[in-house]
């Protein structure tokens, strides 16, 4: 697809200049003002709207759906703005060619880097489609009224957004200071259903797995049972002689089957499987990767300094320490990509998060230059951070370079899913605080152990089939992502004023198993540990819980948002196994209080928990349904991690291979109720909201049920087995 | 030639028998609603009808189907709109990724047309079969509350 102009791939319009990358560099030299989100990157308006003469209005996003909502609530930002119906737009989301390179769809990023570009290009558009209508009807523009794609003028003078199209050049620099309009009717804070679920509800194709191209093949990558393994060498010819088999594919140690059909594929992965495998390397000399990753060699790196005067005399100290095990992201559905080689030139569908530094480490693992490759989003099943999406599309890009022109479509086995995913990393924190004489925080210290939180492929070397090939590529670097966003870190210097407080993260950079992205990152961990340790603390201080934390908070927004959470709740007059917790994600996103009501079963160590309440402040909020619903996934996701999940491993390989080796929360353990308000803030910032809830409530559980049965639980996860041994203990 | 009914039509499928149905519906009958999953019969989402009851189409062979009747997410449209189960799920945008959603759609069908009026506790153990990894789980129920009552019965609040 290089050399393609956005003019010949879009077909006509009323405005289309060719998206030149050479500009940029230029023009961001020359300007002076710092444009809002990723428009600070793109600042031509072009890169993100344009107008066409039959009216229709394209919108361009780097950002991915992911399941998250991003295409709804973009839309409506862009609708709202340009006073037109959400139908209007058509929303192009991440593609090589067509899109902005906004990196990747991770870290609750969409809305504050791409929202906030589009919201700031839409208010640039408006202006100058209300400056033209001015102008042709020869009037000011303040008697200018956008409605439903149509410009008015005194006198009942109309003008079509399509016939002001020519009049407007949007292949210029965005304005920093438009301000956004003020009246009418907003399509922002409405509960705008979302564009992506009448597709998923009813059998339509949705998902990369349900594209059928002309002439696709279907094809499997044959592997060992987990990382850390490979398998021994295969009877290549006898499966080349399978029926339906168009081709084998080897390249090293990777190994890819092509077939007519789906089934000719697996069958023949399976029969190569009887191989047999082997471990790479020696064996892991334990399988408690907390453990472990807390023996490894560290780099020390400081998180949060805040000296202070030292604690009094007679000060109280207490301390305690947390672990997690590793956990793994369970996508539903196993990762599937969609590769075609035509004319030396590679195509891919894939559902990364990152199709930019997708297509930069797929032109690496193959040789080629990178014009010659183009990646293109097709949503997948839910990924919840870096699962096998990129990986897939090396191994289906490799595969489709047997059979040129043919599409062939892989997807990996549920096996290969929970066997090769790369992990989000066990971990440890260790907290020590003292106590004043009035029972406040006199000091404060915060050490967290952990892996990397970022393998994402920026080299063929981050992709699995990179490290199979001949010659391989060395493994890609682990590095500690810096504050204040952070990895293993994140998260880990609270919200909370005190003083005489410091953190340090030990970052280990030698990895004993895969690991990368998990939702949250570290940011789980580190706000299950902290708020954890504030209800100990309040405890000892004989304090109520949230009021111990609003006694230690000055954060107006945060204070709102805990005491708008407690009250839903009925805080005061709680019943017992009540618990809470609150942080703000990263310290400068979303905030998100929670509290939570269990019941245990004190013979079997079962939970129940009956009703969770918490209240989130994403700033303005664009679509508050999609923001609960966002909220509502983020808690029951994080109690299956907090009571049910845990990676197991044996020396040799990774031993969760399906849903019975690991298991997640089922229908019959979800709470009763769960119910999220939203503390809407129209004008300010939007500030990410997929991640806020993974730490609040798996704290909120620990709380809750350290309320219920008196006893302080702090390794994960609270399986039953656990619950009943702290009963008896 | 195997012969196969699905959403009342008969389709002559040209599979080997031992073919999962999920692939002969996906590929072969191009329809999307049930997904892969597992292939273990573990997560549900490839879940349809045979005659009346909810199976795991990723574990029957397309020679076990015989002359029963297969019902998709894509049969339960009709004339009047796209069913009371996916108009609720709509209602309810009882869905993120919702990979999981068409599964989950044609176990809940199961149990309604079954019992139009289960309790919350017996909603809840029907579904356990089914994954959903998004957390979408309270707007699942919420949704499936809704059908039942859409349908003409309901499901008994505060049983649980």
């Amino acid at each position: 697809m290089s050399g393609l102009t956005r003019r010949s791939l879009l077909g006509q319009g009323g405005i289309v200049v060719a998206f030149t990358l050479a500009g940029r560099a230029e023009a961001k030299a020359r300007r002076r003002d710092r444009l809002p989100g990723h428009l600070e990157t793109y600042p031509e308006l072009e890169s993100w709207i344009r107008v066409g003469d039959d009216g229709r209005i394209t919108v361009f996003t780097g950002k991915a759906e992911l399941g998250q909502g991003l295409k709804t609530a973009l839309i409506q930002i862009a609708a709202d703005e340009l006073c037109v119906a959400p139908s209007a737009i058509q929303l192009i989301t991440a593609d090589t060619t067509l899109t902005p390179d906004e990196g990747v769809t991770a870290g609750s990023h969409s809305m504050q880097d791409s929202g906030t570009a589009i919201l700031n290009a839409a208010a640039n558009v408006r202006q100058l489609l209300t400056e033209a209508a001015a102008w042709r009807l020869v009037t000011s523009s303040d008697q200018i009224v956008l409605a439903d794609g149509v410009a008015s003028g005194p006198g009942g003078l109309r003008l079509s957004y399509g016939e002001l199209a020519a009049s407007i050049p949007l292949d210029v620099e965005a304005k920093a200071d438009v301000p956004r309009r003020d009246k009418g009717r907003r399509l922002i804070g409405e509960d705008l259903p979302r564009v992506d679920i009448p597709a998923k509800v009813s059998g339509g194709a949705a998902y990369i797995q349900d594209m059928r191209l002309p002439g696709m093949l279907h094809a499997r990558v044959v592997r060992g049972p987990s990382d850390g393994t490979r398998l021994k060498p295969a009877d290549i010819e006898a499966a080349r002689r399978l029926p339906g088999i168009e081709t084998i594919v080897q390249n090293g140690s990777f190994l890819a089957v092509v077939a007519k059909s789906e089934w000719a594929a697996i069958k023949a992965m399976r029969g190569l499987q009887a191989a047999g495998w082997e471990r790479i390397g020696p064996s892991m000399l334990s399988t408690d990767l907390a453990k472990t990753v807390r023996g490894l060699p560290v780099e020390d790196v400081p998180i949060f300094d805040n000296p202070g005067p030292p604690a009094p005399a007679g000060a109280r100290a207490f301390e305690a320490t947390y672990t997690r095990p590793c956990l793994m992201h369970g996508s539903i559905g196993p990762s599937c990509a969609i590769a075609q080689w035509l004319n030396g030139n590679l195509t891919v569908w894939t559902h990364s998060q990152g199709v930019g530094p997708l297509r930069k480490s797929l032109a690496q693992l193959l040789r080629v230059p990178i014009d010659k490759v183009r990646c293109i989003h097709v949503e997948g099943s839910g990924c919840y951070g870096h699962n096998g999406a990129d990986d897939v599309a090396a191994d289906a890009a490799l595969a489709a370079q047997a059979v040129p022109a043919r599409p062939v479509r892989l997807q990996w086995m549920r096996e290969q899913e929970h066997g090769f995913e790369p992990l989000g990393s066990a971990m440890t924190v260790e907290l020590k605080a003292q106590l004043d004489g009035d029972g406040k925080i006199a000091q404060w210290k915060h050490e967290v152990w952990s892996n990397g939180h970022n393998g994402r492929p920026t080299t063929a070397s981050g992709l699995l089939a990179g490290l199979e090939v001949a010659p391989p590529f060395p493994p890609q670097r682990s590095r500690p992502i810096p504050m204040p966003e952070g990895g293993g870190h994140r998260n880990a210097n609270p919200l909370y004023a005190l003083p005489n407080a410091s953190g340090v993260f030990h970052f280990a950079e030698q990895r004993p198993v895969r690991v990368s992205a998990l939702r949250s990152l570290g940011a789980q961990m580190n706000v299950f540990a902290i708020e954890s340790f504030m209800d100990e603390l309040a405890s000892a201080a004989k304090a109520d819980p949230v009021a111990y934390r609003l006694a230690h908070l000055q954060d107006e927004r945060a204070r709102h948002c805990i005491q708008n959470a407690a009250d839903a709740f009925g805080w005061s007059k709680r019943k017992k196994g009540s618990g809470f917790a609150f942080a703000r994600y990263k310290n400068l996103a979303a905030y998100c209080a929670l509290a939570m009501e269990v019941a245990i079963d004190r013979a079997s160590g079962g939970l129940e928990v009956r009703r969770v309440v918490a209240a989130v402040d994403s700033g303005e909020a664009i679509n508050p349904n999609g923001i609960r619903n966002q909220i509502e996934g983020a808690i029951v996701q994080s109690l299956s991690w907090t009571t049910t999940e845990a990676v197991t491993f044996a020396p040799t390989h990774r031993t969760s291979f399906d849903w019975s080796t690991y298991p997640i929360l089922r229908f019959p353990a979800v709470p009763r109720s769960i119910d999220v308000h939203v503390i809407d803030r129209p004008g300010e910032p939007f500030l990410g909201t997929g991640e806020a809830g993974q730490g609040p409530a798996s704290a909120a559980l620990a709380n809750a049920i350290a309320d219920a049965i008196g006893v302080r639980l702090r390794d994960l996860p609270f399986t039953p087995q656990r619950l009943k041994a702290a009963l008896e203990a | 030639m195997i012969a196969l009914n699905v959403n009342g039509q008969s389709h002559d499928v040209d599979a080997e028998p031992d073919t999962p149905l999920l692939y002969v519906l996906r590929n072969d009958l191009a329809l999307n609603g049930a997904k892969y999953g597992c292939g273990l019969g573990q997560c549900g989402s490839c879940t349809v009808l045979i005659d009346d009851r909810p199976v795991f189409s990723c574990l029957v062979p397309l020679a076990a189907v015989g002359a029963r009747k297969v019902r998709t997410i894509e049969g339960l449209a009709d004339k009047d709109g796209p069913g009371a189960l996916p108009a609720a799920f709509e209602a309810e945008q009882a869905a993120q990724c919702g990979y999981c959603i068409a599964g989950m759609i044609m176990r809940a069908q199961a149990l309604l047309e079954r019992n139009p009026k289960p309790t919350e506790a017996e909603l809840r153990r029907h579904m356990a079969t089914n994954l959903c990894r998004c957390g979408t789980h309270m707007r699942i129920l919420a949704a499936v509350r809704r059908a039942a009552k859409a349908m003409g019965g309901g499901v008994a609040e505060d049983t649980l």
